[in-house]
């Protein structure tokens, strides 16, 4: 028995999406192979990593969270500044918790003005989420879109119950969108199919929405290979976008991170390193130090 | 490789005779490709054909085991390259390497730090596997000291690694019982190494610095009938081990390449810079398919969150996303405990488990079967109702594990609360909060007996 090295070719690639604009502009996805696969494929853009920070100062985040960021947590933008110009970061995620209908329930203007004040003092790629409530988020990424209009920031979540309202903004102002169904494959192909009868196709990342090590993790996992699967084997045209998964904040709420700082970087760090292994294409990352740990694994 | 009956039917004796219960040669064979009838079950089929079946209908990748008893450490037989395809069948070991150039005082408080990394997680016991006795020094009885105290302090299975053959079997016969891998069997001292494998019946851990080599290794270990090998396809960073780990699987599942179909080891302990990196590397080539990973990590913070990570990745997506109904005691809850309620929708229940342990104050959750879906839906469906929550207590008897009688439900179902008013009327219903993460807040300041 001759041995041949058993590699596979896909005749597909997953979508290349870009992310900003200028000559910082990221581009994520663009793969015609599974994850790391560099021996029998091309993955021409390394994974997206973005580094999350708050509009409002943060409630119940763990100390070893806050350290990075003390000086800086009641301003977004100096936030913002020192995860790009202290630790790195090349795309941020700016998560717009004060316009949380059940907290401080901040206008939709107010948020866009915040997002604005950011883009124009680093002008780098930006994700921008709302909540993940339909109406409230409807309204504040609309008003989001058109304060940045032809920035290309990356709008999310559209879920199912305002997609149709938020695309439409997005697609009026230049920009991408996370296209968010939880767990479960099929929904995250509706979403697209709905999406894409007005909405181009590069310009949107899917969410299958992600659970933390120990509290659900393997379900995302699996979620995230078999998108993948249907993209790249099944030629599914549309499966093949790129993959988001927001890390940050579920793996930061358990237990296990809470009661101990180190264990807690492993755990955000681990838990995206699988997502990514999986075939994220960008991920959200809490912690300096969980980024900088991916990083150096990947690079 | 899965055989079809029509490829059997080719090596029976076509007689139809009946005598293994089947009406005909054919019908005996189709059984047989789906595994209702034992190939002995023919009374007149050829050996040789006999031998040739059987090491066609064998499994893809060969179970291998090391150590002995309840500890030992059982790889192999996976059938699937992605767990949502079937489902990955035995989680790889983790074993922690300990070198014969350490300090004797630090061997022994290593040792006793390994036994220690043994956790409990939702009623599963989490634990390291096996010892990776490594002999750098290149001497003989600095090697067989750490063995000999390895041997009295656990009960772990052993790798041995040694570069010396000669020291490498003599020390693998003074553990013998324990069933160890020896570590590495080559080009170069297969020849040597194959009598003494036979002689001592274990397992080899073969190493290549190709996967050339290695086919060549396997080949004549298993020609010369050793059949329980773990393949080392030295792999030097975690990127060549994604390569070599998938082409080693794909080559035995998709290809029946027999010379590759064997569990296999990693080395994340040589592959890294530092202990967070090591920690990733482990994790990484554990889902990649590690039948064996070694690691030179002890503390708690960097194994127990590998643990966690192989039980996740090994559990089987099969199953729905669902726990058991029954009621569970988070920490050891008293008669003045608190009592909460949720469905088995399985992510629901480790957060609410994991918020109630964080609170610090034990609790008896009830789980009550909703098939798996959440608070809302249940609640419409009639599986979350007043009158289902109502039969539950009963049934589990929660009135005799309380003296007080106060139910938490679930801050979202608010309307449940008037059903469960009505249907219980000598409990006090509490509208808990709609979010997990507020319970520890919630027990601390809103419970009170």
């Amino acid at each position: 028995m001759t041995y041949e090295p058993p590699l596979e070719k896909h005749s597909v690639n997953i979508r290349e999406v870009v992310l900003g604009e200028g000559e910082k502009a990221k581009k994520i996805g663009g793969e015609n192979t599974f994850p790391f696969h560099f021996f029998e494929g091309a993955l021409p853009n390394p994974p997206g990593l973005a580094l999350e920070f708050l509009d409002m100062q943060p409630e119940n985040w763990t100390r070893r969270t806050l350290e990075p960021f003390q000086d800086v947590l009641s301003d977004p933008l100096e936030w913002a500044r020192k995860g790009v110009e202290e630790y790195g970061a090349e795309i941020l995620c700016l998560r717009l918790l004060s316009t949380d209908p059940m907290g401080r329930d901040a206008a939709p203007e107010e948020a866009a003005k915040t997002v604005r004040n950011v883009l124009d003092s680093l002008n780098i790629p930006l994700i921008v989420l709302g909540t993940g409530t339909e109406d409230k988020d409807s309204k504040v990424l609309i008003e989001v879109a058109r304060a940045c209009s032809g920035k290309n920031l990356l709008l999310g979540p559209v879920l199912k119950g305002n997609y149709q309202e938020i695309a439409k903004a997005a697609l009026e102002h230049g920009h991408a969108i996370v296209a968010q169904a939880s767990m479960d494959a099929n929904l995250t192909k509706e979403l697209n199919i709905a999406l894409c009868k007005f909405f181009p196709p590069e310009k949107i990342v899917v969410d299958p929405t992600s659970s933390a090590l120990g509290y659900g993790m393997e379900y995302t996992f699996s979620i995230i290979e078999s998108i993948k699967q249907f993209g790249l084997v099944d030629k599914d045209n549309m499966m093949r976008m790129p993959v988001f998964s927001d890390v940050a904040g579920e793996c930061w709420r358990t237990k296990e991170a809470r009661e101990s700082g180190e264990q807690g970087i492993l755990w955000e760090a681990i838990t995206g390193m699988t997502f990514l292994l999986a075939g994220a294409d960008l991920l959200v990352l809490r912690h300096p130090e969980a980024l900088r740990l991916i990083r150096n694994m990947i690079s | 490789m899965a055989l079809k009956g029509a490829e059997i039917m080719k090596m029976l004796p076509k007689t139809n005779c009946k005598e293994c219960g089947c009406a005909t040669c054919f019908a005996f064979a189709m059984k047989l490709a789906t595994g209702g009838v034992k190939l002995d079950d023919c009374p007149y089929i050829d050996p040789e054909a006999k031998a040739a079946l059987e090491a066609a209908m064998a499994p893809p990748i060969k179970l291998v085991t090391v150590g002995v008893g309840q500890n030992a450490l059982v790889i192999g037989e996976e059938e699937v390259m992605f767990r949502h395809e079937k489902t990955f069948f035995h989680e790889p070991g983790i074993a922690v390497l300990i070198s014969d150039k350490e300090n004797e005082p630090d061997i022994v408080e290593k040792i006793a730090r390994i036994k220690d990394l043994r956790f409990e997680r939702i009623g599963n016991v989490l634990k390291v596997n096996l010892l990776a006795l490594s002999n750098d020094s290149g001497d003989r009885d600095t090697f067989g000291a750490l063995v000999k105290k390895a041997y009295e302090a656990t009960d772990f299975p052993f790798i041995l690694i040694s570069e010396d053959t000669d020291i490498l079997f003599s020390t693998a016969a003074m553990c013998a019982d324990r069933r160890p891998l020896v570590y590495p069997i080559t080009s170069e001292n297969v020849s040597a190494a194959i009598p003494k494998l036979k002689e001592l019946g274990m397992p080899a851990g073969v190493k290549g610095d190709s996967l050339d080599e290695v086919i060549s290794v396997t080949s004549q270990l298993k020609e010369a009938g050793v059949e329980e090998s773990v393949i080392d396809p030295g792999s030097k960073d975690m990127l060549e081990g994604i390569r070599d780990q998938t082409l080693i699987r794909r080559a035995a599942l998709k290809k029946g390449f027999r010379p590759l179909g064997y569990p296999t080891m990693a080395f994340p302990c040589f592959m890294c810079k530092d202990n967070y990196e090591e920690a990733l590397a482990t994790s990484v080539l554990m889902t990649k398919y590690a039948g064996i990973v070694v690691t030179s990590l002890t503390e708690k913070d960097f194994i127990f969150p590998l643990l966690v990570h192989r039980f996740n990745i090994y559990s089987d997506p099969r199953r729905p996303m669902t726990v058991e109904e029954k009621v569970y005691e988070v920490g050891q809850p008293d008669e003045n405990s608190p009592v909460l309620i949720s469905t088995n929708y399985a992510l629901d229940f480790f957060i609410v488990a994991g918020a109630i342990e964080d609170s610090d104050i034990p609790a008896f959750l009830c789980i009550k079967d909703t098939g798996g879906i959440g608070v809302l839906a249940a609640w419409t469906s009639g599986k979350f109702t007043g009158e289902a929550i109502a039969e539950f207590l009963k049934k589990y008897d929660v009135e005799n594990k309380v003296k007080h009688r106060k139910l938490i439900i679930p801050g979202v179902a608010k309307k449940l609360k008037d059903e469960l008013e009505e249907e219980l009327p000598s409990w006090e219903i509490l509208l808990g909060p709609s979010e997990a993460s507020d319970i520890p807040k919630f027990l601390s300041e809103e419970w009170r007996v």
